[in-house]
This record gives structure tokens, C-alpha cells and sequence, in this order.
């Protein structure tokens, strides 16, 4: 899919063979869809201004979770976990040492990435889906441990009150503040990642993916990769989690629980797997459904008076689960998949085969 | 952690303590039991998930929204309706098979073939479906579930043990008693159904190899669809149980969680595995609730978990489980 070029367009050095962006309207393009974003502030609502925050925190840690499953294929249920560690990592250093956010935000990272890489030592034995139940582990025993330990410093299942991050003499302390600190980061996060993707990191973790057994005997050091995977995966949730805590001013243990692990997963898989495209796709799509839910939830409520209590948590895993099986039925691939077959279609166009 | 030390411990001057951790060792027979007990229920559910997994490799994350909608079923037709407990039971039993069939008719089937994360993907997406469905048609008040055993008389064991003096009495619930047998006989029809019957017989055949069993002239869907619905009947069987002891809400869905690990443990395709697997888990439950320390007594709620870890790092296919051996 990716060969097909329009006519007459050819490589003329090593650097215009690796461009991810090769044409000039291209980079006037991006311009302009950055430039849209960074100012809407100016023209859209606050609830579409929160949604495109919430959108761009989920991006992040699916793209973390793109790695360790769309390229190397280690399926995990805990990247909501170590949000949580990210989040509380980055809250605590706020708190009690008083630092800025340029420092919590890769040190809470760095945390989270260094408890992923302990749960993630099992996948130096087990694959599939052991390694599933490895990481469902984590999401229950972290959330645990928050609960449980360090009364004093974690405060329980009450959890913590995250500050405000001050970031050149500005409090981020409104959704608009929040959306150049987001997509600022979003911004490094895909670079990073998608230079990670398309490197010798990322050619060893494809290939764990594809054939565990035949990566290694092509001397792909399996323990190496799978463990940077998932020190990757879990720096991605880490930065996330940090994010959506300061974002969300609160942190406890169920602030990020199973159920988020497995719509981070949803979201990947109806984005498409390994494909850098499908984490925005994905995480956009779902994020929007949760919304739908949300709006759909008082309307149903009149419509049945009985089950207004409970109508907007209901129809929230309703929508999502629906969706996730039909997309896993209908389009197994993702939406990244389906864009690239647009996009094929119409440069063959009227030629379709 | 060491100031909420019970009172009475200093009375004794046969055990003196002198460091903090250590047990309740005068608790410790009664949650060993109730523990090895509350196992049973535990075993059940982990049965449901090897039922599945035997037939098809498929591990089922939707176990406990099917155990939850059944229960809420048998509720209904109980509470709301008001039918005789028995009848509402069998009504519901026979529901979930459907419900069984159902699921792997509509969701399951058009996943054969498919990448190991699709369908893992697919159970859980069905499970948060099943979720909001039972949330949305029964919503999610806490109920009481009508009681099948007396709460009154509970039955006591005297234990050889002396502390303080008298004899350590062990108090067990007959919920939990008859839970446990009930539990442990439906683990030993379905072993004697995979034993002794030509549909089990056939079942465990197409485990070995799906496309063997084809041509030797089994019919692959009815295996599985056969699986499903027996997977649900067993996840009834298992809420109602759990219900009667601790009562119904939603969350009752998340007590299969504890049976993930035992599955595991036991080894993914072994039938006396998920009854060893659930004891001990049940045990390992039981064994950090006599202790003294509030932080371990706590973790009875991720021991099943911490003991997942443990499999996982030291034996991967569990006590009873096959080793597989991969070819390139």
C-alpha cells in the first residue's frame, strides 16, 4: 500500500527516501491543522476544547500501548496502571519537593516505566496470553498497593489533590492553558514514537511480533526488545497519566482502572494496530462514543424514567463493547487500514485494479 | 503498623511476641478453613473458563458478566416474579445456555481464524457489553438474594488446638459449606462428562486438533457451541452460590477475577487443576487474613494475583497444565 506513489514522483536521495513528510503542500498541510488546533482556543466551546484534551491524553498512552502491542505484539491489560503511576509519581514530586513540571513529567515517566519493566519480566518466559494475565496483575495490585500503602504519603483510597503545574510563570489551570500543554506534548510524543517504529527498534520489535522464534535465531535478542517495549509503552503511560492527573487536578486508585486498560486497547485496535496513524484515529473515535454516551445518557432517561440513575454508566461499556465487536468483525484491520484503502483507491482512480 | 495489635495478645504468656509480624495464630485454623472453603465457588468459576479454553482456546474475559447476568436472571425470576427458588434456577440455567450459545454463535464464530488479540479483544469487549446491559435492564442497586441455606445454625469443628487455655473452635457458615459441595460435585460431573460420555469424549478429541477432529467427522461448532452453553450453566450455578452468601450487585462480575489466577495455576486445561487451583488460591486468601499486620491482612483482595506472578515467573503452565513446544 505504501509503494503506491503518485506518477512521476521519485526519490532523488537517501533523505527524500525516508521523509515522512515529502511534498511541500504536505508540510503547508501540517501547518495549517497545527495552527487550527493551537488556536482553538479562539473559536470552540469549552466542552470541545476539554473533549480534545481528553483525546490527546489518550493518544499518548495509546501510542505507548502501540508499541508494545501493534509492533511487538505483547498484548497488555495494564497500561492503565501505570498511568496511575505516572499520575501519582508527578503529583507527589509536585507536592512535596515543589518541582516544576519539566521535571515531574519525565521523571513520572521514568517511574512508570521502570515499574512496567518489572511486569513486564514475566514476558521473558510467557507470550500471549500468560503475558496478558502478567499485566492484569499489575492492574490489580497497583491500584492495591496506592490503597494500601504509604498512608502517609498516598493517602489512602481518598488519593491526592494534584496541584497546578506552573510553566513559565503561567498556572495551567483551565482546559484552553491545558490544550498547548497537551498538544505540545502529543507533538514529541509521535515524533518519538514513529522514529522509534520505523528504526532498528522498532524492524526488532515487528519481527518479534511476526515470529518470536525466527527473530531470534536472526539474533534479535528477545528479553532486550520485549523489555524495552514495555519500558517504552509504560514511559508513553506515565507521561499520560501525569498529564491526565494535573488535567483532572485529582488522583486515587481507581482513577484509572481496568476498564480504561481495556478501552486503550479498543481504542488501538479500532485505530489499527502498528500503524502510527491509528492511535489518533482510534482514541478520537472512542473518546467521541464515551461523549455520545454521556449526551445520549438524560435523553434515554426520559425516554425510561426507571433506568435514569444508572442510564449514562450503562450505555458508556454498551456503546464501547458494540462497537469494539463490530469493528473486531467488520474491520478487524482498524480505521488506519480502511483510510489507507481510500487513499489507494482514489490515486488508482479510474484505474481500480 | 504495630499499635493495632489486638488487646488480648498481651494477656497470653505462652507466646510472648516480640516483633510485630507475625499471625493471629489462635485465627489462623478458621481462616484456613473458611478459606480453603470460600475456594470451592472459586474452583467453579475457574471450571466455566477451562471449559471454554479446552474446546476452543478461547479464554473467556466475559465469564463474569455471564455470571452476573444469570444470577440477575435467577433473581428476577425469584424476587420479581415470585416462582419457586428450584424453578427459577432451572429457568435461569437454562437461559444462560442459551445466552451461551448465543454469545459464540454471534461474536465468537466470525472470529475463528483470527489473531490471538483479536479474540481476547472480542471477550472483553463483550464482557463490558454484557456489563452495560445488565446495568441498563436490572440497574445497580444492591439486592438481597434469596437464602438457600439457613444463616442461623452454623456448624462448629473443635480442633485439637489449645490457646489460652480451651480448645480452638472453628465456626463455619453453611452457606459456605454447602456452596463448597455444591461446588466441588459440579466439578466432578463435568470431569465424569469428559470421562464417561461420547460428547465429552468428543470435546476433549477436538481440543488436541481442531482441524483432526473435523475430519474424523465431529462437528467443530456444535463442540463449541456445546462448550458455551455449559460454560454459562457453570457461571450460574457459581453467582447464585456466590449470591446467596454475599448477597447481588454488580460487582459480583468481579469475583471471577480471583478465578483468572486459579485457572492459571491449576494449568489451562486441566479439570482437577481448577479444583487445586481454587483451593489455593482460597487458602492463600485465608492464610494473610489471620495475620497480625494490617497491610498484609489487606492484601487478601490481590493474593490471587501475587500468586498469578509467582506461576507466571517459576511455572508458566501451572501445576496440572501441558507444556507446549514451538516449531518455527
Amino acid at each position: 500500500m505504501t509503494l503506491l506513489r503518485p506518477a512521476g514522483e521519485f526519490d532523488e536521495s537517501y533523505a527524500s527516501d525516508m521523509a515522512t513528510i515529502r511534498r511541500p503542500w504536505q508540510w503547508v498541510a501540517l501547518g495549517l491543522f497545527l495552527a487550527a488546533i493551537y488556536l482553538l482556543p479562539s473559536y470552540a466551546s469549552q466542552n470541545t476544547i476539554a473533549l480534545v484534551n481528553r483525546i490527546a491524553i489518550s493518544v499518548i498512552a495509546v501510542q505507548g500501548l502501540n508499541l508494545l502491542t501493534g509492533y511487538t505484539g505483547q498484548i497488555s491489560l495494564g497500561q492503565a496502571a501505570f498511568m496511575t503511576v505516572g499520575g501519582y509519581t508527578s503529583a507527589l514530586l509536585m507536592i512535596h519537593m515543589g518541582w516544576s513540571l519539566f521535571v515531574t513529567l519525565p521523571l513520572s515517566a521514568l517511574a512508570a516505566g521502570v515499574v512496567g519493566l518489572i511486569f513486564g519480566l514475566p514476558s521473558l518466559r510467557v507470550k500471549g496470553f500468560y503475558l496478558t494475565m502478567s499485566t492484569l496483575a499489575a492492574q490489580f495490585i497497583i491500584p492495591w498497593f496506592t490503597r494500601n500503602a504509604f498512608p502517609d504519603l498516598l493517602n489512602g483510597a481518598q488519593g491526592l489533590n494534584v496541584p497546578v503545574p506552573v510553566l513559565f510563570g503561567v498556572a495551567i489551570n483551565s482546559p484552553q492553558r491545558f490544550l498547548y500543554l497537551t498538544i505540545t506534548t502529543l507533538i514529541i510524543t509521535t515524533v518519538v514514537a514513529s522514529n522509534a517504529a520505523r528504526s532498528r527498534l522498532g524492524r526488532a520489535f515487528v519481527s518479534i511480533r511476526d515470529n518470536d522464534l525466527a527473530a531470534e535465531l536472526l539474533g534479535v535478542n528477545l528479553y532486550k526488545y520485549k523489555l524495552q517495549a514495555f519500558f517504552l509503552a509504560s514511559v508513553y503511560a506515565g507521561i499520560a497519566g501525569a498529564l491526565s492527573a494535573h488535567y483532572l487536578r485529582h488522583i486515587n486508585s481507581e482513577s484509572f482502572g481496568l476498564a480504561d486498560s481495556i478501552i486503550l486497547l479498543g481504542m488501538l485496535i479500532v485505530g489499527g494496530l502498528g500503524t502510527n496513524l491509528g492511535p489518533f484515529l482510534g482514541a478520537a473515535l472512542v473518546e467521541f462514543l464515551i461523549e455520545l454516551a454521556t449526551l445520549a445518557g438524560p435523553f434515554l432517561g426520559k425516554i425510561a424514567p426507571s433506568t435514569a440513575a444508572g442510564a449514562v454508566q450503562a450505555l458508556r461499556p454498551l456503546f464501547f463493547g458494540a462497537a469494539l465487536m463490530l469493528f473486531l468483525i467488520f474491520e478487524p484491520k482498524g480505521l488506519a487500514h480502511r483510510w489507507q484503502l481510500i487513499k489507494s483507491a482514489w490515486r488508482l482512480r479510474p484505474f481500480s485494479h | 503498623m504495630a499499635n493495632n495489635r489486638p488487646p488480648q495478645e498481651n494477656q497470653s504468656s505462652e507466646q510472648p511476641h516480640t516483633t510485630p509480624y507475625t499471625m493471629n495464630w489462635q485465627l489462623l485454623p478458621q481462616f484456613a478453613v473458611s478459606g480453603l472453603l470460600a475456594g470451592g465457588p472459586i474452583a467453579l468459576m475457574a471450571l466455566g473458563l477451562v471449559l471454554i479454553f479446552k474446546s476452543s482456546y478461547i479464554f473467556n474475559f466475559a465469564q463474569g458478566q455471564l455470571l452476573l447476568l444469570g444470577t440477575l436472571f435467577t433473581w428476577w425470576l425469584a424476587v420479581e416474579l415470585a416462582l419457586p427458588l428450584w424453578l427459577a434456577i432451572v429457568l435461569a440455567l437454562a437461559a444462560s445456555a442459551v445466552l451461551g450459545l448465543l454469545i459464540e454463535r454471534l461474536t465468537l464464530r466470525p472470529m475463528t481464524g483470527q489473531p490471538l488479540l483479536s479474540i481476547i479483544l472480542m471477550t472483553l469487549a463483550l464482557g463490558q457489553f454484557l456489563q452495560g446491559a445488565a446495568l441498563l435492564l436490572f440497574g445497580g442497586t444492591q439486592r438481597n438474594f434469596p437464602q438457600m441455606f439457613s444463616a442461623a445454625n452454623p456448624y462448629k469443628i473443635v480442633t485439637p488446638f489449645v490457646y489460652n487455655g480451651r480448645n480452638i473452635q472453628i465456626i463455619l457458615k453453611q452457606n459456605l459449606v454447602w456452596s463448597f459441595v455444591v461446588a466441588i460435585l459440579g466439578v466432578i460431573l463435568i470431569a465424569a462428562f469428559f470421562r464417561f460420555t461420547r460428547t465429552g469424549l468428543a470435546m476433549r478429541g477436538a481440543s488436541e486438533d481442531h482441524e483432526l477432529a473435523q475430519s474424523i467427522g465431529l462437528r467443530i461448532n456444535r463442540i463449541f457451541g456445546i462448550s458455551w452453553a455449559m460454560a454459562g450453566v457453570v457461571a450460574t450455578v457459581g453467582g447464585v452460590l456466590l449470591a446467596t452468601s454475599s448477597g447481588l450487585d454488580l460487582n459480583i462480575s468481579l469475583l471471577v477475577l480471583a478465578a483468572f489466577p486459579a485457572v492459571l495455576l491449576g494449568g489451562l486445561e486441566s479439570i482437577p487443576g481448577v479444583i487445586v487451583g481454587g483451593l489455593i488460591i482460597g487458602l492463600s486468601q485465608g492464610l494473610v487474613s489471620a495475620s497480625k499486620v494490617q497491610f498484609i491482612r489487606n492484601s487478601a483482595e490481590i493474593m490471587p494475583y501475587v500468586v498469578l506472578m509467582i506461576v507466571l515467573l517459576i511455572r508458566p503452565e501451572g501445576l496440572f497444565g501441558l507444556k507446549r513446544i514451538e516449531r518455527i
